[in-house]
């Protein structure tokens, strides 16, 4: 039993993260129509920027405001200087032209800040508090927990009450329609990539911690595990993600703790093959499936 | 001098294949697979070994990126998990060789067994579309190093199983050999496949790419014809997860990387997606561009900077290529020529 | 019908053009015709993880090597002949390990790969290096597969195996946590199995064990099942990055077993960075090692080291790895000078099987006719104060039944010119 509470403990902090990071794919998604494949990568670039901060200021708070701000800064970037560019004609395109931007970012960093794993501090301390001997969460797992719920209750706001979130909707789902109608759909996509690059660079900001540590390929796992989690609850749907983060998280710690770590990915597959054949846009996609 | 070739070769383009459809009709893909056999089978001679080997290997990834670009290019159905199909053929071939050393029978038994996991994975995706098929895919690419780590015993965990190799017959050197069986595979794949697609098959491959409502109401079995394409592809990843460990003599999970499965999907795109010529040019690229960036990088000097110069050479070109010609690398020249007409 | 030609000769002339970088092979004009070796040059080749996430505690090895060699080179070389050393990067890529080593070889022609890096990156090259008789030496990596002098002649360990590390790292146990419940958390390959088999040998079975995969950088159910399980030693056959990891774990949930780890995941150095702000939770780990402490000032060979890590490696910073990769470079040239002035293939390999060296090693190498392995045991290491320091004196042992043994070292100091001679 105490096995239990802490690996579902272990699982939703992780868990968390994992939605986070969802729902900036989720965000690219319904703005632009295109996984981010490029998502990790920039966060860890953005994570750096604010390393780098911290280490020369010594405050943990304006690292992290750098971070967020430098995700805000690389996602106008990078869509007004090169995925605008690119032919959507094909969707492969975009992926490939991610994918470059990958090996582009993780070279640059590689050669401004090496190759080893740089350590990165907690605002909160990591020692978790414990229930009757079993180790349940920290401080830390608390503040993962309160920046992803923000998170998602202002860009549940930003999308439902708010003008720009409704022309932002728009300019996705018909953009000649919009357009016609007055909407800027380039100035909503670049808006739509710097959002989805901020909360990435939240993402980073919270997960590095807890694992190796910070290092150019630091989100490659990362990405793996949320594109899962985005892919289970339905890319169209932020509640999806959020659920999708935590289910696959659960499923992590459950696997590892109970069966063996190396088992993991394949419980990860059984997952999606059961979650998309019932329903092929993901838990909770609208009853059609849609077509990319 | 090869440059004047190819000049005055493009130049004769327009006028014997300008309209692509005729040019389909007139090319005998016999001709050509017959013509690639001689000038591979030249090169082989007058190659030293190394560029033998990146011969092979060319050949190997050619073998998976014409499977691919039929599935990817001309029905439209996206997999990130091709290297995990390869690694499948590629333990089968050494599990096989290794108990009876038996090559043909090994190219057949890895071949069987990728055709079934292509046929499953095949199956499931038939129902998926966009991003959740992509995700799907993905989920096998990865799940490679946790099934040799759980059946340690039959694959060895992450450092894998050597392939015991006969000699090649005769004199002939290891490369030489290497080159031989890689391109024997590639020929026969694209042959095969170039008159697949000239058939019934490839016009239905491609109706249901375009539009999967005119498809069924054109009688094609949608779903059918899906998972078809999934299983040819699945037979040429496996033949080429074959050939890549007979060309390493051993296999290994690190070997077939989620980021195998990406460049693959990169090769074919850059290369011109759904031509078996951008099939080709990829598995060109595959092994000449790190090769390129390496060389690159490693005139930049510094030790840091290394592998990771190669990095960014590696990204810039991908980026740049997809920026200039969107259409890939083989639409390329037709573009080009086209401007030049006008 | 010419369109296909021009794709295959275009294709042909990116291949060659892509990946010629220098001039076509221009082999060695020395006199007897051996690969990589002329009077003036000895070239020699090897591969290392440089990008990617393996590169991490290992990247600066490779430096090390090369300045140290810059170094020998300065005062004149070996027999006249300068060291020539090019570093591939296979980001611990087996498939790209394959493209480099041919490379290295064929095109290249080095004379020798000297510590190539990674247990499942070079096995795969065992055999390819084999059939061109390439000499294979000083393998970066415990695995036992580099003992097999029947199988692969020409191929020589030099890390300790995984296996007597293990032994030893038991033996600690035995002797001073005698009683106390052991656990052991192993990489999922060879590292960690030899590691468990050499503990087990020694304590017996242990309470509980558990692995991880390097892809899934969590370890905190692992650590929630010691901790259940009342382990009070932990037994670590981990990487830089995990030894981190579980200690930072552990901690997280209030677990303070005795850690013990391995040489390859325990350089002081890399793990407090690792920790960062928990970098003091190292306090009292036990580890081991079979090379000097970069830390341990008084000795010569660290002292000389030191000065060449100043003078041609750009002063990089001077930790374990540095010393690890300054006494393969050591342990090369005494090869090259016992090998003599008329340089072969099997030359060199002969002159490492008569295994004549004194050097910055803690414990005897093993080389001989019969076995390739590389050090033959290892010494226990307690961190103190933040500084890792020497606890007793050095154990040797071998992969079988051998007992440990403490072993009594004589102090050799490094020539005067820091050169070895012939």
């Amino acid at each position: 039993m105490s096995q239990f509470i802490y690996l579902t403990f272990d699982g939703l902090s992780r868990g968390a993260v994992y939605a986070a990071f969802a729902l900036a794919l989720v965000l690219i998604w319904r703005a632009a129509r295109i996984v981010n494949f490029a998502q990790g990568a920039m966060a860890v670039a953005a994570v750096y920027a604010g390393y780098s901060v911290t280490s020369a200021t010594g405050s943990y708070w304006l690292g992290f405001i750098t971070a967020l701000v430098a995700g805000l800064i690389l996602g106008v970037v990078v869509e007004r200087v090169v995925m605008r560019f690119v032919d959507h004609s094909s969707p492969l395109n975009g992926v490939v032209v991610a994918l470059g931007l990958v090996l582009v970012i993780q070279g640059v960093l590689g050669i401004i800040y090496g190759n080893e794993f740089q350590p990165v501090e907690t605002p909160f301390s990591r020692d978790a508090f414990e229930i009757q001997g079993i180790a349940v969460l920290s401080r830390y797992d608390l503040f993962v927990f309160a920046a992803v719920g923000a998170v998602v209750v202002l860009l549940t706001l930003l999308f439902t009450r708010t003008a720009v979130g409704l022309r932002m909707r728009a300019a996705a789902f018909a953009p000649d329609v919009s357009r016609l109608l007055g909407v800027s759909v380039g100035g909503m996509l670049t808006l739509g990539w710097a959002l989805a690059a901020a909360v990435g660079s939240l993402a980073g900001m919270l997960v590095v911690p807890t694992e190796l540590g910070l290092h150019p390929t630091a989100m490659d796992v990362v990405f793996i595990s949320a594109f899962t989690a985005a892919v289970v609850g339905g890319l169209d749907s932020p509640i999806g993600a959020v659920t999708g983060g935590l289910v696959v998280g659960l499923l992590l710690s459950y696997v590892s703790g109970y069966v063996e770590p190396t088992v993991a990915p394949m419980a990860v597959l059984l997952l999606l093959v059961v979650v998309l054949l019932g329903k092929p846009g993901g838990l909770f996609s609208s009853s059609k499936a849609r077509v990319a | 001098m090869t440059d004047m070739k190819q000049k005055t070769a493009a130049q004769d383009v327009p006028t014997t294949s300008a309209p692509q459809r005729t040019s389909r009709r007139r090319l005998a893909p016999i001709l050509v697979v017959l013509a690639g056999a001689g000038l591979i089978l030249i090169l082989s001679y007058t190659l030293p070994p190394f560029r033998n080997y990146q011969l092979a290997t060319v050949g190997a990834y050619l073998c998976v990126t014409a499977g691919l670009t039929l599935l990817t290019g001309l029905n439209g159905q996206l997999s990130l998990g091709h290297g995990a199909l390869m690694a499948t053929g590629a333990y089968t071939f050494a599990l096989t060789q290794n108990k009876w050393l038996n090559l043909p029978l090994s190219f057949v038994l890895a071949i069987a067994v990728t055709t079934v996991a292509g046929a499953v994975i095949g199956l499931a995706a038939a129902r998926l579309r966009g991003p959740y098929l992509a995700g799907l895919t993905l989920a096998v690419a990865i799940v490679v190093p946790s099934v040799t780590s759980t059946f340690d015993e039959t694959f060895n965990s992450d450092q894998g199983l050597s392939v015991v190799l006969d000699p090649p017959p005769g004199t002939i050197p290891m490369e030489r050999w290497q080159a031989w069986l890689c391109w024997a595979g590639a020929l026969v794949t694209v042959l095969v496949l170039a008159m697949l697609v000239r058939g019934r098959f490839g016009r239905d491959l491609r109706a249901v790419r375009d539009d999967e409502t005119a498809a069924k109401l054109a009688g094609i079995n949608v779903a059918r014809t899906q998972v078809l394409a999934f299983v040819v592809s699945a037979v040429c990843a496996g033949l080429s997860g074959a050939l890549f460990a007979l060309l390493a003599q051993s296999v290994s999970p690190g070997a077939f990387p989620l980021t195998l499965s990406l460049f693959l999907v990169m090769a074919i795109v850059i290369g011109g997606l759904g031509s078996l010529f951008g099939a080709l040019w990829g598995a060109v690229l595959l092994v000449a561009l790190p090769a390129f960036a390496q060389s690159i990088a490693e005139q930049a000097g510094s030790h840091r900077l290394e592998g990771n110069l190669a990095l960014v050479v590696f990204g810039v070109v991908l980026i740049v290529v997809m920026l200039a010609a969107p259409g890939g690398l083989a639409s390329i020249r037709f573009n080009f020529i086209r401007r030049f007409r006008r | 019908m010419k369109r296909i030609a021009t794709t295959f000769v275009a294709a042909v002339v990116l291949l060659a053009a892509g990946c010629s970088s220098d001039g076509d092979s221009s082999g060695g004009s020395g006199g007897a015709d051996v690969p990589g070796v002329t009077d003036t040059e000895v070239k020699i080749g090897t591969h290392h993880p440089l990008t990617g996430p393996a590169a991490a505690g290992y990247a600066s090895i490779s430096p090390a090597t090369k300045a140290y060699f810059d170094f020998v080179n300065a005062n004149g070389g070996v027999h006249g002949r300068k060291i020539t050393y090019t570093v591939k990067d296979d980001a611990y890529n087996p498939a790209t390990t394959q493209q480099v080593v041919r490379e290295l070889v064929l095109q290249d022609k080095v004379f020798a790969i000297i510590n190539g890096l990674g247990t499942p990156t070079h096995t795969g090259v065992l055999d390819f290096l084999k059939t061109n008789r390439v000499p294979d030496l000083f393998v970066a990596s415990g695995s036992r597969s580099w003992n097999q002098p029947d199988k692969y002649p020409g191929t020589f360990g030099f890390n300790p195996d995984y296996t007597v590390e293990g032994k030893i790292l038991g033996t600690y146990v035995k002797e001073n946590l005698a009683g106390k419940k052991v656990c052991f958390l192993g990489q999922d390959d060879d590292f960690g199995r030899d590691s468990l088999v050499g503990l087990e040998q020694v304590v017996g079975t242990v309470t509980a064990k558990g692995s991880y995969v390097t892809s899934n950088p969590n370890v905190g159910p692992q650590m929630g099942e010691f901790k259940a399980a009342g382990c009070e030693v932990v037994v670590l056959a981990t990487i830089p990055g995990f030894t981190a990891l579980s200690i930072g774990t552990a901690a997280k949930i209030a677990y303070k077993p005795q850690f013990v780890v391995s040489n390859v995941g325990a350089d002081p150095t890399t793990v407090s960075k690792a920790l960062g702000a928990g970098a003091p939770l190292m306090e009292g780990l036990v580890a081991a090692n079979y090379l000097p402490l970069s830390t341990d000032e008084a000795n010569p060979w660290v002292q000389l080291f030191k000065k060449v890590n100043t003078e041609y490696n750009g002063g990089a910073e001077f930790d374990n790895n540095v010393i690890y990769g300054m006494s393969v470079a050591y342990l090369f040239v005494q090869s090259l000078q016992a090998a003599g002035k008329d340089l072969t293939r099997d030359g060199i390999i002969a002159a490492v099987k008569k295994n004549n060296f004194q050097g910055p090693g803690l414990v005897p190498l093993r080389f001989s006719d019969s076995d390739h392995s590389g050090y033959g045991g290892t010494q226990l290491t307690k961190i103190e104060k933040g500084t890792a320091v020497y606890l007793g004196s050095p154990y040797t042992t071998d992969d079988k039944a051998a007992p440990v043994a403490p072993h009594q070292p004589q102090a050799v100091t490094p020539p005067s010119n820091g050169v070895p001679a012939a």
